[in-house]
C-alpha cells in the first residue's frame, strides 16, 4: 500500500477525535481533512466480489417491469413470467424480480441489496467475446485495450508489482480468480495482478496439501509429486493456505450440490473469514446464453434454464450474504453481478432470446443507498425483432463509483484507471452526519451548485427528507441533458458530481423534484 | 558463487527475506522417503508389438530426443517399431563442426582464430580467451541439442556425459573439454569398454581426476576410484573391489601427462611405477606386471581395463545406468529379472557395444507398456530445449550471426542451468543426482525454486520472448489441424505435448480459456475464422490472442507438462 492511502486510511480513526472537539466543520470545509472525514466510512479492508455472468443474462425476465407488463406480454408471449408471481421490491413497487430471487428479493427489501437499471455502455457490441472483453478492460466500444480495469487499479495501489511480492505489507493476493484461468479484468501493464484458483476442488487440494487421484504408476507417481510441489510453490500458497485453516464457513445455507457459484463463493466467504486481506474476488457462473428453451413451456414459464440459472445466483447469494453477516464481515463486502449484455425485447421463436443491450445488474453489501437506481425501461406495444433497452447507466460510471465510494481512489487517479472521466453515481450513502454544516440548504432542498460558472464539473448538493428525489439538467432549449438522480434517497444532505466537461458552454438548469418540492437552479458553464 | 552457496542463495529466496518462520520446502514434504513400489506385471525384453501410433512413436522420440519436432514424428511415419529403432540409432558417423569463435570483439582479439572459425586445434592463447572458449563451448553443445537431427546421438552423449562426468571449469583448457566431448560424442552408439579405455587417458579426464599428477612418487588414486565405482562396478556389488585394489589400479595409471601444444596425453615412462601390481581375490587376486616401455605401460592399462570389464558385475551397473536414464528409477526385483538381466547378457554377449542394448530395450514390449511410460521428469534439458524444439523454436534465421547465434545458445544454457543442469558442469564427478541420488531421483528436479522457474520460461517465451524467439500462440495455433474448433484443437495440444490424455476437468478449464467461459464452441469458431480471414486487424487479434494466451499458459502451469 501507497504511504498515501496509509494516511487517508488512518487519518479519521486515529488523528480527528482529537480535531473534531476544538474544530467547527464550516472552518474546514474543501479541505483535505474534511474530504477523509466524508469518506470517514473508507476502510482500508474492503472487499470487492464479482460475479460474472456468462452469455448475456436476459434482463427483462431478471428484473420485470410490471408498469410495462401488458406491452411486455405482446413482445415476449412465450417467455414472460406471470404478473402475479413476480416478487414485488419494497422500495419499487412497480418493479418485480424472477421468481426463483426471493433471497434477492428480501436484501433489496432490507436496503442490503441494490439494482441498477439497464447498464451498458454507447454503441453496445453483440459478440459475447467482444462484449464481455469491453466490460472487463472497460474500454469504449470502438477501443482495444489490453489491460483490465480492476488490474490497472491494483497496480496503481501497488506500484512495482509483482516486484517484491509477497511482503510484510501485502502478505495476500491482490486478487483471486476462482473457477478459471485469470480474467482480463485483472491484467495489469506487466502481469495479471491475480491468482487464480481453477477450480474448487485444487482449492481443497491446496489447503490439505493433497492432489487429484492418479493410477499406480510410475506416471500417476511422479505426477502427483509435481502437483503437490506445484501447489505449494504458487506464490500466494502460504496466505491463502493459512486464511483458510483459520477461517470458516458459518452459514448453512450452500448447496451441497449442483451450484457452482454457490461453490466459488463459499471459498470466498472461507477467505474472507481467514482474513485474507486480498480485495478483489472474481467468481461466475456461466450458461446465461438463453437462445433457446430458457423457460420450459407450460410451467407458466417459472421453470427452465434461465429459472435455474437465477436460483442458483439466488441461493449462492443467499447464503454468501448470510456467512458474511455471520462471521461479522458484512460491512466489509460489497457483491456486484454483472454480464456483457442483456437480450432483446421480443423474444425469439424457441422460447429464447437473442443477444440485445442494456441489463440490469445486482449490488449487495452495506452502505447502500436502498431502492432501485434507474427506471423500469420503457417498453412499447409493439416493438421490431432488434428492438433493445436502451442505456440509462454506463457501467463505467458504475466502476468509477465503486473505486472513489467503495475503495476510496482519489479523483485525480479515477481518470489513470477509467481511461475517461465518468459521473459519479448515488450508489453508496457516502454523506455522514454533516447536513447542519453545509452551507446553502437553511431553506432549501436543493442548493445552488459549485464552482459555478464550472468548467468540468461541478456538484450539486440536496436534502433529502426521505423520499424519491428527481434531479434532471436541462439545456437553455429545454433538451434533457442527463438525470442525475431519480431514486430514494435517505434523510440527509447528498451530493452528486455532475461531470461537464462534454457539454458546450451556455446556460443549463438543474431541476429538483421531491414529493411536493420543486426547484429549479440555473448554472453557467464557461472555458 | 559455489553450488552450496547457490543452493542456500535459492532455499532464501524461496523462504523470502522477510518470513518470519521457517518454511519447509515443498520438495522436502512430498519427496520420495523410499522407492516407490507398484503392483506390476511387467512384460520384458520381447519386441514390443502392440499398437504403433503417434502416442507410442511421440514416447520413442521423447525418450531419445530432446522434444519432438513436427518432422521427428513425420521420420517414423509408416515406420514399425523395429524400423524406427533402427532409424533413430541410425547416427551420422562424421562428428559435427566444433565449436566456433564467436568472442572476437574489439577489445578480445584470438590472433590464431578469426571470428566464425573452429578454436578446438588452435593455440591455447591466454584466460581470457579461454574462458571465452569454455562459453563458446558450452553454448555450441546446447546449439547440438538443439539442432539434433532424428537420431539419439545428443541424448546418448548427455547420458555418456551424465555418466563420465567432468566439469569445464575444473579441465580448464576449453580444447580438452572439447576433445573429451568429441570422444564421448563419437562413441555415443560404440563400444563402451573402447570407450573407458581412451577416457582413462584423454587428456581432458587426466586433468579433471587427476591423472596428470598420478606418479609413481606420487600416486593419486582418484581416476583409479571412480573408474571402479562410477565408470564400470559400482558400490554395492558384494563382493567387490578393495581399497587395495584402488591403489593398484592407481600404480597402473601413472606416468601420463599433457601435452597442451598438441592437445594430447603423453606418456612419461620416468613417472611409471614399473611394480607388478597385485589385485585382490575379488579380480581372482590377479597380478599385472609393471613395464617401462610406451608399449608395456599401454598393455598394462589394456590388462587393466580387460580385468575390470571381465566382471559380469560391469554390464549390469552400466544397464541400471541406461535404464534409470531412458526409462525410470525403480529397479525392483521385476525389473532387475525381466529386464536388467537379459539386457546385460546382451551388453556382454556383444563385448559391451551400445546399439544392441539401446536396440532390444527401446523396442521392447517393457519400454511400450503403461507402466513406464509418462514417469520420466524431463530433465531441464528436456524442459527447456525440448520445448522449444516442440514448439519449433529451436533455429535462428541462417543469416544470424555467428556472435547472436552463440549468445542466443548460451542464454538457452544459461536457462537449464538455472534449474539445476548446466551442462558441461555437472554438480561433481557423480553427475547429477537426478540419475543417481536414491530415493528420490528424478523428482529432484522439480523443487521450490526449480518449478515456478520452469514455468516462467514458457510464460517468458510466449510474452517477451528470449532473444527474439518467441512463441507466438497465433502462429502455432495456426500449425494445428483443425484450430478453429475448440474440442480439436486442446486434443491436438494435448496429443502433441502430454504423454497421457488430461482429465475432463482439466479439458474444461482450457476450453473456458478459449471460450471465455460462454457455453457455445461456436463463438470459438466465429473469432478464429474472423481472425484468419483478416489476420492483421488489431481487432481480431485481440479478440483470440488473449484466450490462446491465457489456455496456453494453464496448459504449461500443468504438473502433465513436466513429464515425458
Amino acid at each position: 500500500m501507497k504511504r498515501r492511502k496509509f494516511i487517508k486510511y488512518t487519518l479519521p480513526t486515529i488523528a480527528l477525535p482529537s480535531f473534531l472537539g476544538g474544530f467547527n466543520f464550516r472552518a474546514l470545509a474543501g479541505g483535505p481533512i474534511l474530504e477523509a472525514l466524508q469518506r470517514g466510512a473508507c476502510d482500508p479492508d474492503r472487499i470487492l466480489v464479482l460475479i460474472q455472468l456468462n452469455g448475456g443474462n436476459d434482463g427483462l425476465n431478471t428484473v420485470l417491469p410490471l408498469d410495462q407488463y401488458s406491452n411486455l406480454a405482446l413482445a415476449r408471449p412465450n417467455i414472460l413470467i406471470s404478473e402475479s408471481k413476480a416478487l414485488k421490491l419494497a422500495y419499487n413497487p412497480a418493479t418485480g424480480l424472477h421468481p426463483a430471487m426471493s433471497a434477492i428479493q428480501n436484501l433489496n427489501n432490507e436496503g442490503r441489496g441494490k439494482i441498477l437499471q439497464a447498464v451498458s455502455y454507447p454503441a453496445p457490441n453483440f459478440s459475447h467475446f467482444r462484449a464481455t472483453d469491453i466490460w472487463l478492460t472497460g474500454s469504449d466500444s470502438n477501443k482495444f485495450e489490453t489491460t483490465g480495469w480492476l488490474g490497472r487499479y491494483l497496480e496503481k495501489e501497488n506500484p512495482g508489482y509483482p516486484e517484491g511480492y509477497p511482503n510484510a505489507a501485502n502478505p495476500d493476493p491482490l486478487a483471486i480468480q476462482i473457477g478459471s484461468v485469470l480474467s482480463p479484468a485483472l491484467q495489469g501493464n506487466v502481469v495479471n495482478m491475480g491468482m487464480s484458483i481453477t477450480d474448487p476442488s485444487s482449492f481443497y487440494n491446496l489447503i490439505t496439501g493433497s492432489a487429484d487421484p492418479t493410477p499406480n504408476t510410475p506416471y500417476g507417481h511422479e505426477l502427483t509429486y509435481i502437483r503437490l510441489v506445484a501447489q505449494q510453490t504458487q506464490q500466494y500458497a502460504a496466505s491463502v493456505k493459512n486464511a483458510a485453516a483459520s477461517g470458516s464457513n458459518l452459514s448453512t445455507l450452500y448447496p451441497a450440490t449442483g451450484n457452482s457459484l454457490s461453490d466459488q463463493l463459499k471459498i470466498v466467504a472461507k477467505l474472507i473469514s481467514g482474513g485474507l486481506k486480498t480485495k478483489v474476488y472474481m467468481v461466475s457462473l456461466g450458461g446465461f446464453d438463453t437462445h433457446s428453451n430458457q423457460v420450459q413451456s407450460g410451467t407458466g414459464n417459472e421453470t427452465g434454464s434461465h429459472a435455474t440459472l437465477l436460483g442458483r445466483l439466488n441461493d449462492a447469494i443467499n447464503a454468501f450474504t448470510d456467512d458474511l453477516k455471520k462471521m461479522g464481515k458484512g460491512e466489509k463486502v460489497l457483491t456486484m453481478t454483472f454480464s456483457e449484455f442483456g437480450r432483446r425485447i421480443r423474444s425469439n421463436g424457441s422460447t429464447g432470446t437473442d443477444h440485445g443491450e442494456a441489463a440490469p445488474l445486482f449490488m449487495f453489501g452495506p452502505n447502500l443507498i436502498p431502492g432501485m437506481l434507474g427506471n423500469n425501461p420503457t417498453i412499447k406495444s409493439s416493438h421490431a425483432v432488434g428492438d433493445n433497452v436502451p442505456m440509462q447507466i454506463d457501467f463505467r460510471a458504475i466502476y468509477t463509483t465503486i473505486l472513489k465510494d467503495w475503495f476510496c481512489v482519489e479523483g485525480s487517479e479515477l481518470v489513470d484507471i477509467m481511461l475517461k472521466t465518468f459521473n459519479t453515481l448515488p450508489i453508496f450513502n457516502t454523506s455522514t452526519a454533516t447536513e447542519e454544516t453545509q452551507p446553502g440548504l437553511e431553506d432549501e432542498l436543493l442548493a445552488p451548485n459549485y464552482p459555478n460558472p464550472f468548467a468540468d464539473n461541478t456538484k450539486i448538493r440536496f436534502k433529502s427528507q426521505g423520499e424519491k428525489v428527481y434531479l434532471v439538467i436541462h439545456d437553455s432549449l429545454g433538451r434533457e441533458i442527463s438525470v442525475l438522480a431519480n431514486q430514494y434517497y435517505p434523510t440527509g444532505t447528498h451530493e452528486i458530481d455532475f461531470v461537464t466537461s462534454d457539454l458546450s458552454t451556455g446556460v443549463y438548469y438543474c431541476t429538483m423534484i421531491s414529493g411536493n418540492y420543486k426547484k429549479v437552479i440555473p448554472m453557467l458553464k464557461a472555458r | 558463487m559455489n553450488r552450496k552457496a547457490f543452493l542456500q542463495g535459492s532455499l532464501k529466496a524461496f523462504n523470502g527475506p522477510e518470513s518470519p518462520k521457517k518454511v519447509i520446502a515443498p520438495e522436502k514434504l512430498y519427496e520420495n522417503k523410499v522407492l516407490p513400489s507398484f503392483h506390476r506385471n511387467l512384460s520384458g525384453l520381447e519386441p514390443y508389438t502392440g499398437l504403433f501410433g503417434d502416442a507410442e512413436k511421440l514416447h520413442l522420440l521423447r525418450r531419445t530426443l530432446f522434444g519432438v519436432r513436427k518432422t521427428d514424428l513425420e521420420a517414423l511415419k509408416n515406420m514399425n517399431v523395429s524400423d524406427a529403432v533402427a532409424f533413430l540409432l541410425n547416427v551420422p558417423s562424421t562428428p559435427p563442426t566444433g565449436p566456433l569463435n564467436n568472442y572476437t570483439t574489439l577489445s578480445l582479439i584470438d590472433l590464431s582464430v578469426p571470428l566464425g572459425s573452429p578454436w578446438g586445434n588452435a593455440i591455447y592463447g591466454d584466460g581470457t580467451i579461454n574462458a571465452a572458449r569454455r562459453t563458446s563451448f558450452k553454448s555450441w553443445w546446447t546449439g547440438l541439442i538443439l539442432n539434433q537431427e532424428t537420431n539419439i546421438r545428443e541424448k546418448m552423449t548427455f547420458f555418456l556425459h551424465s555418466l563420465i562426468a567432468t566439469e569445464t571449469d575444473v579441465i580448464g583448457d576449453a580444447r580438452f573439454m572439447y576433445k573429451h566431448n568429441a570422444l564421448l560424442r563419437s562413441y555415443a552408439l560404440g563400444n563402451y569398454k573402447t570407450l573407458i579405455r581412451k577416457v582413462t587417458v584423454d587428456p581432458g579426464m587426466l586433468v579433471y581426476l587427476n591423472g596428470e599428477r598420478n606418479s609413481k612418487a606420487a600416486p593419486d588414486e582418484n581416476y583409479a576410484r571412480e573408474l571402479q565405482e562410477l565408470f564400470t562396478l559400482g558400490k554395492t556389488n558384494n563382493p567387490n573391489y578393495t581399497e587395495d585394489d584402488v591403489k593398484a589400479a592407481a600404480k597402473v595409471l601413472t606416468g601420463w601427462v599433457n601435452d597442451r601444444n598438441t592437445i594430447a596425453s603423453t606418456l612419461n615412462t620416468a613417472r611409471h611405477d614399473a611394480t607388478n601390481k597385485q589385485f585382490s581375490s575379488y579380480y581372482n587376486n590377479k597380478i599385472i606386471n609393471g613395464g617401462t616401455t610406451q608399449s608395456a605401460i599401454n598393455a598394462e592399462i589394456d590388462e587393466l581395463i580387460n580385468m575390470i570389464f571381465s566382471k559380469d558385475d560391469v554390464s549390469k551397473y552400466i544397464i541400471r545406468k541406461l535404464y534409470t536414464f531412458f526409462v525410470y528409477y525403480v529397479i525392483d526385483a521385476e525389473v532387475e529379472t525381466k529386464v536388467i538381466e537379459p539386457l546385460a547378457q546382451i551388453f556382454s554377449d556383444n563385448n559391451f557395444e551400445l546399439k544392441p542394448v539401446l536396440e532390444a530395450l527401446l523396442s521392447s514390449a517393457h519400454f511400450f507398456e503403461a507402466n513406464t511410460m509418462g514417469g520420466y521428469i524431463k530433465t531441464p534439458l528436456d524442459h527447456i530445449a525440448g520445448t522449444l524444439r516442440s514448439f519449433e523454436l529451436h533455429t535462428k534465421p541462417a543469416n544470424t550471426t555467428v556472435t547472436d547465434l552463440y549468445a542466443y545458445w548460451n542464454t538457452i544454457r544459461a536457462t537449464m542451468a538455472a534449474l539445476q543442469l548446466d551442462i558441461g558442469d555437472p554438480i561433481n564427478v557423480s553427475g547429477w543426482p537426478a540419475f543417481y541420488q536414491a530415493p528420490q531421483y528424478y523428482e529432484i528436479w522439480i523443487n521450490s525454486d526449480t518449478f515456478p522457474k520452469r514455468v516462467s520460461f514458457c510464460s517468458v517465451l510466449m510474452n517477451n520472448g528470449i532473444r527474439g524467439t518467441k512463441l507466438d500462440v497465433l502462429a502455432y495455433t495456426s500449425t494445428l489441424a483443425n484450430p478453429d474448433n475448440p474440442n480439436a484443437l486442446i486434443n491436438e495440444l494435448i496429443n502433441t505435448h502430454l504423454v497421457f490424455p488430461l482429465s475432463q476437468k482439466q479439458i474444461d478449464i482450457m476450453k473456458a480459456a478459449l471460450l471465455a467461459g460462454q457455453s457455445n464452441d461456436s463463438y470459438w469458431t466465429q473469432a478464429w475464422t474472423t481472425y484468419k480471414a483478416n489476420p492483421t486487424l488489431a481487432a481480431n487479434i485481440n479478440n483470440v490472442k488473449p484466450k490462446l494466451t491465457a489456455m496456453y499458459t494453464y496448459f504449461f502451469n500443468l504438473a502433465e507438462f513436466q513429464l515425458c
